[in-house]
């Protein structure tokens, strides 16, 4: 079966989960449609086991912290082997208490990325079966890639900074 | 009276320091702890063409059979609580060179949040080695530095205790 | 150091008067055979293994974090630290994302010198991971061999761009210089040296026995397995499926030149095998031997950089590229909010996910066999914890 546009599957999307699917933004590959976090794991099984679709593989899950629209967005880059086409899903999480459901059950990559949107962001996946701190040591405070982080003085006795030898 | 030619043939006269200084100098084994980029230039170091054996260096694995450990690469906050572990763990005399930029100052990770800016805030550090990574000739050097260090310790009559052993 | 996280359930057997325990040990983070700080977990009976679970972030110098401070062109140095051993790829994949975005096209020039140090960087690394691969093993002449032909690259590099591992060779728009005079001569000189090695290395390691042995039929991924964890490069063509970057999405001036893709095929075990995915790496070094005599062949004239202003400013948006690095296809996910710093970088490596998938290969493989796999996955601990 022939590689589809991004159009011709946000329209199959749209047509099986209607409004929860938002409009396609952005052109050639990296176009990409905001889904709702309620409907995510029902939209990737049809992603994945639809024949004409075929996406079994998760090429990339990135967290990337909006705090102007006080969002922080996970996004989700699909790829097919079978078919060779991409899809590009962006779910909001509110910046506040983001939760979003886990695809760790569809596709096992998924595991550890989203573990490291959880360490650095502080993104919650629901039904995520071992979600703890895979980067930073697990007493670690705070989500260090969120824009607002504050760097920590000391560590267990160890001082972050150093004294430039150059004092003016 | 001259003592030319007046000595036998197989008498040596040195001071015991200094022979026990060059038996030491001339065999000290060195760990391998890699952590980054300067651990290949290690390898390369450690390789054909900048030999390192010739120094009568070898590597070892773990801290108990080595005199020095040669830090190469960054320290982040997680590894440095390990480090400091592992530097207990060597018998004394022991040495610390640390290799590259980002294990004697941070480098250019100095921005990052999670990176421990030098080593020397965990060990005690005997020579310093900046390159980004330093080329084998600049380690070389510094090993060649840290062995004239070792010349100069004193173990029979002491003033101060001697470098490899910190109180 | 806690094994917090790490609770494992120890099984105690009793078995008539003597009982026995499985013993957890900590591999790492320092290890000589772990390429890189990387520690696992290691509950075994004995010599055989039930459990290997890795523990990463030894070494996390949160380069995403520095590309928010330091602008589009100055994070071309700490692309370099990415990936330390392919660091061209990183140059490349970073290069290849903000010109999307900024919209900047690159000299034909450019692309070709592009590729050559690709080309040259791919034989760079391979040949560290089959030396330390089969250092691992027990043998330890095959890595200095390695160490040895690495030396006349470095030298080829240092003429180019002035360094012998962290190149930062690539800049937004082209190449920082163009090849010096009589550099050409030189690369073909050292080709014609090295594509007898790559049989000499043959002869020397691949088909020996006892290698053989340690390798094949050991951690069998198959090809759904691989895609399912994402596996890329050289893990996933060994496992027998034919995808690659270079071929099939192809970037830069790929689809002008020939060359062919190894695949793993079983020749001394299974399809998947640590064996398969050895073999296609040097099978990989002499297609690259291939590649970079085109383009020296077909090198254009002209200018090695586009003028691209240097308080670049990208229009909003995003994008994903991906460059087909030595260890696979390493993913850039770049937004950029119109102003001169980017907004988000992640970086995608093939090692992060060839790591996750090691709890699940290495049940009941002996310690001994797990060291095989994670040399035969490849890994570096830079693109692990980046």
């Amino acid at each position: 079966m022939p590689a589809l546009e991004p159009a011709a599957i946000h329209a199959q999307l749209r047509r099986r989960f209607g409004e929860a699917v938002g409009d396609l933004v952005g052109s050639g590959r990296d176009a990409s449609a905001t889904v709702a976090p309620a409907v995510l794991p029902d939209v990737c099984r049809f992603l994945k086991t639809d024949p004409a679709l075929a996406f079994d593989c998760l090429s990339n899950l990135s967290g990337v912290d909006y705090p102007k629209r006080n969002v922080i967005q996970v996004v989700y880059h699909l790829f097919s082997y079978r078919h060779r086409h991409w899809c590009v899903l962006k779910v909001d999480a509110n910046r506040d208490a983001p939760v979003v459901p886990t695809v760790s059950h569809l596709w096992s990559h998924a595991n550890w990325q989203e573990r490291e949107v959880f360490d650095l962001l502080g993104v919650t996946f629901e039904g995520h079966p071992d979600l703890r701190r895979i980067l930073m040591p697990e007493d670690w405070p705070g989500h260090p890639l969120r824009k607002d982080f504050v760097e920590p003085e000391e560590y267990h006795g160890i001082v972050t900074s150093r004294e430039s030898l150059l004092k003016p | 009276m001259s003592l030319i030619n007046s000595m036998p043939e197989m008498a040596l006269t040195t001071r015991i320091d200094d022979l026990l200084n060059w038996t030491r100098k001339s065999s000290i084994w060195y760990m391998m702890f890699g952590l980054a980029c300067c651990a290949i230039e290690m390898m390369q170091t450690g390789g054909p063409r900048a030999d390192l054996e010739r120094f009568g260096m070898a590597p070892r694995a773990t801290p108990r059979v080595s005199d020095l450990l040669i830090v190469s690469g960054t320290l982040t906050l997680k590894m440095a609580l390990r480090t400091k572990v592992l530097y207990d763990q060597m018998p004394e005399p022991r040495y610390v060179v640390s290799m590259g930029s980002c294990a004697n100052c941070g480098g250019l990770f100095q921005l990052a949040y999670s990176v421990c800016d030098g080593v020397d805030k965990v060990i005690p550090v005997d020579v310093y080695v900046p390159g980004c990574p330093p080329r084998p000739e600049a380690l070389t050097e510094g090993l060649v530095k840290l062995q004239e260090k070792i010349q100069q310790e004193r173990w029979l009559v002491r003033k101060t205790p001697p470098v490899g052993v910190r109180a | 150091m806690s094994l917090a996280g790490f609770e494992v359930e120890v099984q105690r057997e009793v078995d008539g008067a003597l009982a026995t325990e499985d013993m957890t040990l900590s591999m790492g983070p320092q290890h000589p055979s772990t390429h890189g700080v990387l520690r696992f977990v290691v509950r075994a009976d004995g010599e055989v293994m039930k459990e290997a679970i890795p523990d990463i972030g030894y070494l996390h110098r949160s380069i995403e974090k520095i590309a928010e401070k330091v602008g589009w062109h100055g994070f071309i140095p700490y692309t370099d630290r990415v990936d330390y051993v392919a660091a061209m790829f990183c140059n490349h994949g970073w290069a290849m994302a903000v010109e999307k975005l900024a919209g900047i096209e690159v000299p034909r020039r450019a692309e070709y010198c592009r590729v050559i140090a690709d080309e040259l960087c791919r034989i760079h690394s391979h040949l560290l991971s089959v030396g330390s691969m089969a250092m691992d093993i027990g043998a330890f002449t095959p890595f200095t061999h390695a160490i040895r032909e690495r030396e006349y690259l470095n030298d080829l590099f240092e003429e180019l761009c002035g360094a012998r591992l962290t190149f930062h060779y690539m800049r937004i728009g082209g190449v920082g210089w163009d090849l010096p005079p009589g550099w050409a001569e030189k690369v073909r000189r050292f080709l014609d040296r090295f594509e007898p090695i790559i049989e000499e290395y043959d002869r020397l390691i691949s088909y020996n026995k006892i290698y053989a042995e340690r390798l094949a039929n050991v951690a069998v991924i198959t090809p759904e397995e691989a895609i399912d964890y994402n596996l890329v490069g050289p893990n996933l063509r060994g496992s027998g499926v034919r995808y690659d970057v270079r071929r099939d999405d192809p970037y830069s001036v790929y689809p002008e030149l020939e060359f062919d893709v190894p695949v793993g095929r079983g020749e001394m075990g299974t399809v998947g095998d640590c064996f398969d995915r050895y073999i296609v790496r040097m099978r990989e070094m002499q297609q690259s031997c291939r590649i970079i005599r085109q383009c020296l062949d077909r090198l254009p004239d002209g200018p090695v950089i586009a003028k691209v202003p240097r308080n670049l400013k990208p229009p909003p948006g995003d994008c994903y590229v991906r460059i087909e690095s030595a260890r696979g296809d390493m993913g850039w996910y770049v937004v950029s909010d119109g102003t001169a710093f980017p907004h988000r970088c992640k970086i995608r490596t093939g090692s992060f996910a060839a790591i996750s998938i090691i709890p699940k290969v290495s049940r009941n493989l002996m310690i001994a066999d797990l060291i095989a796999v994670i040399a035969s996955l490849d890994l570096v601990a830079p693109e692990i914890d980046r």
